[in-house]
């Protein structure tokens, strides 16, 4: 990192862990997800910074741009909560919640201890193009399979979602 | 130091600003074009926007969200401006007093991924100023759009998919450089002409837009004026501005992807490729500059034009034959379309 980054590091990770505390402390779920949308552009500047532009963009066209609007179809449609209106109190989750945290932390930081921070081999082929040949290449020649398997899975669970839904239509 | 100021900050600064000033003179003359056009196609005079005079309450509702409310236009305003960052609108970059101008903000590596990424963010906008007015009509035309603009991006960006193919580069110099490379436009490209992906691409622009006929979100015959009900003044004309913002970058991107951007209009007469690639030969590069621009503008007002004339032509659509041509047609369609020019490539590339 330079020394113009750092600072900007500092920033981008202030704001992204200021939204993350936000959107598990508001009670009104539409601004949770707002709160969400600047967590992930938070993450998606740590991106930049980091020279993986297209991981960057990607992050922004599917999860700011797409689940995140489908998040907040969601949440219109199950009960269009009413602006102003304090409810949705998420209270009963707490501890399940901090097991998971925990359970989360423990991983990332076992695996910091177990493999230390690598530098990358080829920095300069890394980051050519944005790393998007690097990203497609990789997935595409080493990780083809479980990169299929996880789309298979997608349709898995969307086919089970339409059966959920069309239950009790008559079938 | 002070030479990186200037690389760095002044001129971007200088180029964001001319931009900016230049598509808000853009947009209001799209705005007389537009009521020109369609009541010369209709025969007739008149107001063109219902809610625009005086309807509009000038206060904020009392049972909104006020916080959301108030940003709600900007959410919408902030990435309308924020795509133009990657628009080439020339091609040769030229010299004043000694620094090198280049037409465009930034050429990145990624620059249509930015753009999708960045456009997708407009959404935001609609529906929370639908939600934070807390009126039905408003909800309605939130909900409707959220819908709608996420059905109609995935055959947008399947559109994409076959100029990122044909182009081997997600830069938007990048792409047109390829258009002049392959000596011509990807429209017409020998391998294999982009009919299907501009048709595409128009029709999913014109429903990210907003745009009749796809105009559900604020459609004024049923929602009153859907999701901009409740808004008025500043706020509702940086709304006004977003929309007609965003139909100008969906023509100029257009124009860069299938029409060659900054090229000349040569009618494929070898020739003329050199008279019509610089009306102004005594400026040089600039003006090389100046008659890329000029074109591309060309261009950009003719797709505008399309754009107006299906306003005035075609009914809206109902909610669910929009959603089952976008789901049912356009994706098949986009699909195989990316198939094919695959196929195609490797049979003829």
């Amino acid at each position: 990192m330079t020394e113009v980054s750092l600072p900007l590091f500092l920033l981008f990770s202030a704001v992204g862990l200021f939204g993350a505390v936000m959107v598990v402390t508001r009670t009104q779920p539409v601004h949770s997800a707002l709160y969400l949308v600047l967590t992930l552009f938070a993450v998606a500047a740590i991106y930049v910074l980091l020279h993986a532009e297209f991981l960057a963009v990607v992050q922004i066209l599917v999860y700011a741009g797409g689940i995140m609007v489908l998040f907040l179809f969601v949440i219109f449609l199950v009960r269009p909560p009413v602006p102003g209106e304090r409810r949705w109190h998420g209270g009963r989750h707490v501890l399940l919640s901090a097991a998971l945290a925990v359970i989360l932390a423990a991983a990332l930081a076992f695996n910091l201890v177990e493999r230390g921070s690598r530098a990358a081999a080829d920095a300069g082929a890394l980051l050519a193009g944005g790393n998007m040949e690097q990203v497609s290449m990789t997935l595409f020649r080493y990780y083809i399979l479980p990169f299929e398997t996880v789309s298979i899975l997608l349709l898995v669970s969307m086919i089970g979602a339409i059966a959920l839904a069309r239950k009790g239509e008559g079938a | 130091m002070n030479e990186q100021l200037l690389r760095y900050l002044v001129i971007p600064m200088a180029q964001i600003g001319a931009i900016i000033g230049v598509m808000l003179l853009c947009v209001m003359y799209l705005v007389l074009w537009e009521r020109k056009l369609i009541a010369f196609m209709q025969v007739r005079m008149g107001p063109m926007r219902v809610g625009y005079h005086g309807l509009l309450q000038p206060l904020v509702p009392k049972a909104a969200d006020r916080w959301v409310h108030l940003i709600a236009p900007i959410i919408l305003m902030i990435p309308a401006l924020a795509c133009f960052a990657v628009i080439p609108f020339a091609g040769t970059t030229f010299d004043i007093a000694g620094q090198t101008i280049q037409p465009w903000v930034a050429d990145l590596n990624i620059g249509l991924l930015y753009f999708l990424a960045i456009s997708s963010l407009g959404v935001y906008g609609l529906v929370l100023a639908g939600w934070s007015s807390n009126s039905k009509y408003s909800m309605l035309g939130s909900l409707r759009s959220a819908a709608q603009m996420i059905s109609y991006e995935v055959p947008l960006g399947l559109s994409i998919v076959a100029i990122l193919m044909l182009s081997g580069t997600a830069s938007l110099v990048g792409i047109v450089e390829a258009q002049r490379a392959a000596g011509s436009w990807f429209l017409f490209n020998p391998i294999y002409p982009q009919v299907i992906g501009l048709f595409l691409y128009f029709i999913a622009a014109v429903a990210e837009t907003n745009r009749a006929p796809f105009d559900l979100p604020e459609a004024e015959t049923e929602l009153v004026a859907g999701f901009h009900t409740e808004y008025s003044g500043m706020k509702f004309a940086f709304m006004f501005l977003a929309e007609y913002l965003n139909m100008i970058l969906a023509a100029l991107i257009v124009s860069v992807l299938f029409l060659g951007g900054w090229l000349p209009v040569t009618f494929g007469i070898p020739g003329l490729h050199g008279l019509f690639g610089n009306f102004l030969p005594f400026l040089g590069a600039a003006g090389a500059a100046i008659t890329g621009f000029f074109w591309l503008a060309l261009k950009v007002f003719a797709v505008l034009t399309v754009y107006l004339w299906l306003r005035a032509t075609f009914p809206r659509y109902r909610y669910d034959q929009l959603m089952s041509l976008g789901w049912k047609w356009l994706i098949p369609l986009g699909l195989v379309h990316v198939m094919v020019t695959a196929l195609l490539m490797l049979l003829r590339g």
